[in-house]
């Protein structure tokens, strides 16, 4: 039949029945000429062509499919039953939308971080070139960064695997030429960069080889859309103009498409620019011609019929050619080795690449998991909801039973119902998930660190959704469905309502309300394990105080300091910091400590390299009485060791006694492991001060030694960046403006952002924060949930068995007895759930071992918690219709029936 | 009426029976649903007895299969009918299911009554 008929199928019924008129009217007509009597000519004439009805439901049925159209019955009739109940369907819905909604989101994320493919051509046959073994020795920036400049010219210009080839490395530009600086996140590419991927330029150009040639000064910027959009307002004369980074002029040459972020998941650029600019950009850096500076990335394209194993395998073998060729001169002996170890390796980069995957995979799928669990618990209570309604329509469907409609027929009619509150849950759900999901995204990044995730809908997302919709669908709507229709209809018709019910209906739902029980323990006790976790890094000492920091970071380019006054222009400025009213110190420090920054160095005692190495950091005077650090023994630095005195250290308590093997260590001496044709001063301990945490909250109390700022033994030919930390009992916007007055009294050219060091350094548990918020929400979700499900099936039971209670009072039982009599039958339920609910969580919560800091999963006080807790909530859930119980008037409950 | 001792057959016709019918008796001309029914009717000499209702799905089905083609028209005393014609598939169709109509009588015939010599 055709699609057209089936669209037009009332004409055409229409049409027949007309057919069928001019039928008999024809008859009627000859009828009457053989001389039969009007009436029994029309009975005749209906005799000869038979039930009409009946023809014409053939041709309509042969106009549609019909399936389809009883199920459009079937949820028409649905969308009825749920119109007269609109209580029942705005909770059903609202519940599910939750649900569904906070599961959808959680798997957006999981998707964007883990499947979603490169917007760019033929992304699957990209691969990313990373080192397996061996270890970068020298400076890296970023978390990532696994190639060095001459190891990307070499293995570019020697692999055979690849069609092209590609590297990036990531910065941070500064588009200020006073004051204080606005940095946006700008990408070194190589020239292939764009051609490689595939991505076409929305307008102008995108960059060629051309533009990227060693030495090549200024060059063109190519723009992204975002930013394209955020400072241009999408202007087409954008192109052409010039963009100030770090104070040089690039033009702008290009955008690139919108939907296209770069080749990292969770981070954005707003520019770009060629490799051959890092020279001209960062002057006293220069990561071009360093072979020990480690700051790229390299992702290839296979060639057509290369396997990603082939290529692996060429990656390896070529490894020692490629270390041998581009080993840096100043390599010590010991990690010259083990830069030779080097073995690189592809693996695939369809979906980008992404440090966050690491950091955010396992917490992500303990929250969709959590989530899926809070989803589970909405779907028990809508089953016990749909159980109690099925009941209640108990005689309808004996009815429709008896007068011989089939089981199937009334499975799928109840089906139909459940499939339309799933339906329109799913909608609503997928709604509730895009707020929710943008707002995570908003929660995980920092002012340091934005995150940019794609979370367009794509089929990923959709499938997932309508597999959960439809999961959730069947799991609330089929068991009462056919339950429901498992019934004896003689007896359900005949019998109303019974005095008392059978124990195996209530069977199903008390089964629901002990899972849901034991699900919600099982999310209460992970989400305490992530709360704990979060406090205590929140509340975890770190040796020093953090509150009332604020960091100002200094760009000091323009101010062209030589050498030999870099420290008097230190001081200067971290004096007339110190002069402004409100602020007690401030202090230089090169590591800003709690943020993942480190400077470390093999120690050299006696002669001998030790095995262990010692964190460091190049500090001003003061810096030790501003942080709050104990000066156990010995003296401060003093303004007067500079350079040309003798060189002097203060080491910490753990450096004292692992590395030097003394409480006293005054006096001692070490060197550091020293590159060849480098100085190699030896140091002498002046001072002692307590242990501190150094680059994160979670490590020990490790070895740091610290050096005056201004006795570097290879200091910058040009001073560029200047870090200070203010102490101060006032806000930060209201220091901030004092603090860049000052520096440009200096200089008026100097650049200046600023930080609070406690906000900074939260930023680094951020996601034990993420995981503590969502699982506590979701938790307590989970657990109002299960007792609002045990609230509703006491209720059930309380009603149901109200001519019993009404009996048992009027033949004297105190309403005490019924009380406890119900409060029994919720105690077994709570139970049995809080019992299996604590065994599973000592499983379950295994996955949770290596995000927890200071708890161990199966933590009993956190356990125990988590009964008490959810057990006290629950007798109150079970106290209400327990006391209703026991306040019936026996009179009223008997004469109900 | 039938003739006394060839009781009509009723029930369901073979359904490409009743197509392959209604194809024949629009093979002189085009033919409202009335005639078309008292026409096979009357040339099978009433041994063919359809329920006159039965025709209306099967016009419907050949002309969904394009074999026929309908019109309004008016019929032969003044009224409006929907009257049939054979469309060129149609007649193609007709001369296929005559020849296979014969192949299927031959064989059963064969069965039936197997050459006596």
């Amino acid at each position: 039949m055709s699609i057209t008929r089936f669209f037009r199928r009332r004409y055409w019924d229409e049409e027949r029945a007309r057919e069928l008129e001019a039928y008999l009217a024809q008859e009627i007509d000859d009828n009457l000429a053989r001389g039969m009597r009007p009436q029994e000519a029309r009975a005749a004439a209906h005799r000869k062509l038979g039930n009409t009805t009946l023809i014409r439901e053939e041709i309509y049925t042969m106009n549609s499919f019909g399936w389809l159209e009883s199920i459009w019955q079937d949820l028409r009739y649905g969308a009825r039953i749920l119109r007269r109940n609109p209580v029942f369907a705005l909770v059903t819905i609202a519940s599910l939308a939750l649900g569904i909604g906070a599961t959808t989101a959680i798997f957006q994320l999981v998707n964007a971080v883990e499947f979603r493919l490169l917007p760019v051509r033929a992304p699957r046959e990209l691969a990313e070139v990373r080192p397996v073994s061996g270890s970068r020795w020298g400076n890296s920036t970023g978390r990532r960064a696994y190639a060095t400049y001459a190891m990307w010219d070499e293995i570019r210009r020697t692999q055979h695997s690849f069609s092209g080839m590609l590297a990036w490395g990531v910065n941070r530009l500064d588009l200020s030429t006073e004051g204080e600086s606005r940095f946006i996140d700008g990408l070194w590419v190589s020239g292939g960069f764009f051609d490689v991927l595939g991505v076409a330029p929305q307008i102008g150009r995108l960059f060629s080889d051309a533009d990227d040639t060693p030495g090549c000064g200024v060059a063109g910027v190519v723009i992204s859309d975002a930013f394209w959009q955020r400072q241009y307002g999408g202007a087409r004369s954008a192109v052409g103009t010039t963009l100030r980074l770090n104070g040089r002029p690039f033009d702008i040459i290009g955008v690139t498409p919108p939907g296209f972020s770069g080749v990292e998941v969770g981070r954005s650029f707003d520019v770009a620019v060629p490799l051959c600019t890092e020279p001209l950009l960062e002057p006293e850096r220069n990561a071009v011609a360093k072979r020990h500076y480690w700051w790229l990335d390299v992702i290839g394209r296979l060639r057509p019929g290369v396997t990603l194993e082939k290529a692996s395998a060429e990656l390896t073998a070529m490894s020692p050619a490629v270390t041998r060729a581009t080993i840096a001169p100043q390599l010590p002996p010991q990690p010259a080795k083990r830069f030779l170890e080097l073995k690189l390796t592809a693996v695939p980069a369809g979906t980008g690449v992404s440090y966050l995957r690491g950091a955010y995979q396992q917490p992500l799928r303990i929250l969709l998991a959590v989530a899926g669990g809070v989803l589970l618990i909405v779907c028990a209570n809508l089953a016990s909801l749909m159980l109690a309604r099925a009941t209640a329509r108990d005689r309808e469907i004996a009815v429709r039973l008896a007068i011989g409609a089939s089981r199937a027929r009334i499975v799928r009619q109840l089906m139909a119902e459940s499939l339309l509150l799933a339906g329109i849950g799913a909608a609503a759900g997928a709604f509730i998930a895009r707020v929710f999901s943008g707002y995570l995204v908003t929660f995980m990044s920092t002012n340091s660190s934005r995150l940019f995730f794609d979370l367009g809908a794509d089929w990923r997302v959709l499938g997932f959704t309508c597999a959960v919709a439809g999961l959730a669908c069947v799991l609330f709507g089929l068991t009462p469905a056919l339950r429901a229709t498992r019934q004896n209809a003689r007896a359900a018709i005949r019998s109303g309502r019974g005095m008392t019910d059978g124990r195996e209906r209530f069977g199903i739902r008390r089964i629901l309300v002990v899972v849901q029980v034991t699900l919600s323990l099982v999310l209460v006790v992970t989400s305490l394990l992530f709360v704990r976790t979060a406090r205590n890094l929140a509340t975890v000492d770190p040796g020093f105080r953090t509150d009332g920091i604020l960091v100002a970071d200094f760009d000091v380019h323009a101010a062209n300091v030589p050498i030999e006054l870099q420290p008097r222009f230190e001081r200067d400025l971290r004096e007339r910091i110190a002069a402004i009213p409100g602020v007690s110190a401030a202090v230089d420090a090169a590591i800003q400590p709690l943020v993942g920054s480190i400077w470390n160095d093999d120690v050299v005692v006696g002669g001998v390299a030790l095995k262990t190495i010692t964190n460091e950091n190049h500090v001003s005077p003061g810096f030790f009485r501003a942080l709050d650090i104990p000066l156990v023994a010995g003296r401060d630095f003093k303004e007067s060791d500079l350079p040309g005195t003798p060189w002097v250290a203060i080491v910490n308590q753990a450096f004292a006694e692992k590395l030097l093997g003394t409480k006293q260590p005054i006096g001692r001496t070490f060197k550091l492991l020293a590159s060849p044709g480098e100085p190699d001063p030896t140091y002498e301990v002046v001072g002692m001060v307590a242990n501190t945490k150094y680059s994160d909250v979670r490590d020990g109390l490790g070895p740091i030694a610290y050096f005056p700022e201004a006795q570097m033994p290879t200091p910058d030919p040009q001073l560029s960046e200047v870090q200070v930390l203010v102490r101060s009992s006032l806000p930060l916007s209201a220091i901030s403006p004092a603090i860049t007055a000052a520096a440009r009294a200096i200089h008026p050219s100097l650049l200046v952002s600023y930080r609070s060091l406690r906000a900074d350094a939260e930023g680094t548990f951020l996601r034990e924060r993420l995981m503590a918020t969502l699982s506590g929400f979701f938790a307590g979700l989970a657990a109002l949930l299960a007792m609002i499900g045990l609230y509703g099936v006491l209720s059930y039971i309380v009603t149901r068995r109200s001519n019993e209670i009404g009996i048992r009072l009027a033949l004297g039982a105190e309403p005490r007895r019924v009380l406890t009599m119900i409060l029994r039958e919720a105690g077994a339920l709570l139970t049995v759930g809080l019992i299996v609910g604590g065994v599973l969580s000592i499983f379950a919560d295994r996955a949770t071992e290596t995000l927890l800091y200071g708890v161990k999963p199966s933590d009993p006080l956190t356990i125990a918690l988590a009964i008490g807790g959810l057990a006290a909530v629950g007798v109150f859930a079970s106290w209400l219709p327990a006391r209703r119980a026991s306040h019936l008037q026996p009179t009223l409950a008997l004469r109900e029936e | 009426m039938p003739r006394r001792g060839t009781p009509p057959i009723e029930g369901d016709m073979l359904q490409g029976t009743l197509d392959v019918l209604v194809l024949k008796t629009l093979q002189v001309g085009p033919a409202h649903g009335h005639t078309i029914a008292h026409a096979i009717e009357h040339r099978s000499e009433d041994v063919l007895q359809v329920e006159h209702g039965s025709l209306y799905p099967a016009l419907h089905r050949l002309e969904d299969r394009g074999w026929i083609a309908s019109f309004w028209g008016t019929s032969e005393n003044n009224r409006r009918a929907r009257y049939y014609r054979l469309t060129p598939k149609g007649r193609k169709q007709l001369e296929a299911q005559t020849t296979r109509w014969d192949e299927i009588v031959r064989a059963v015939n064969r069965i039936l009554r197997p050459a006596s010599e």
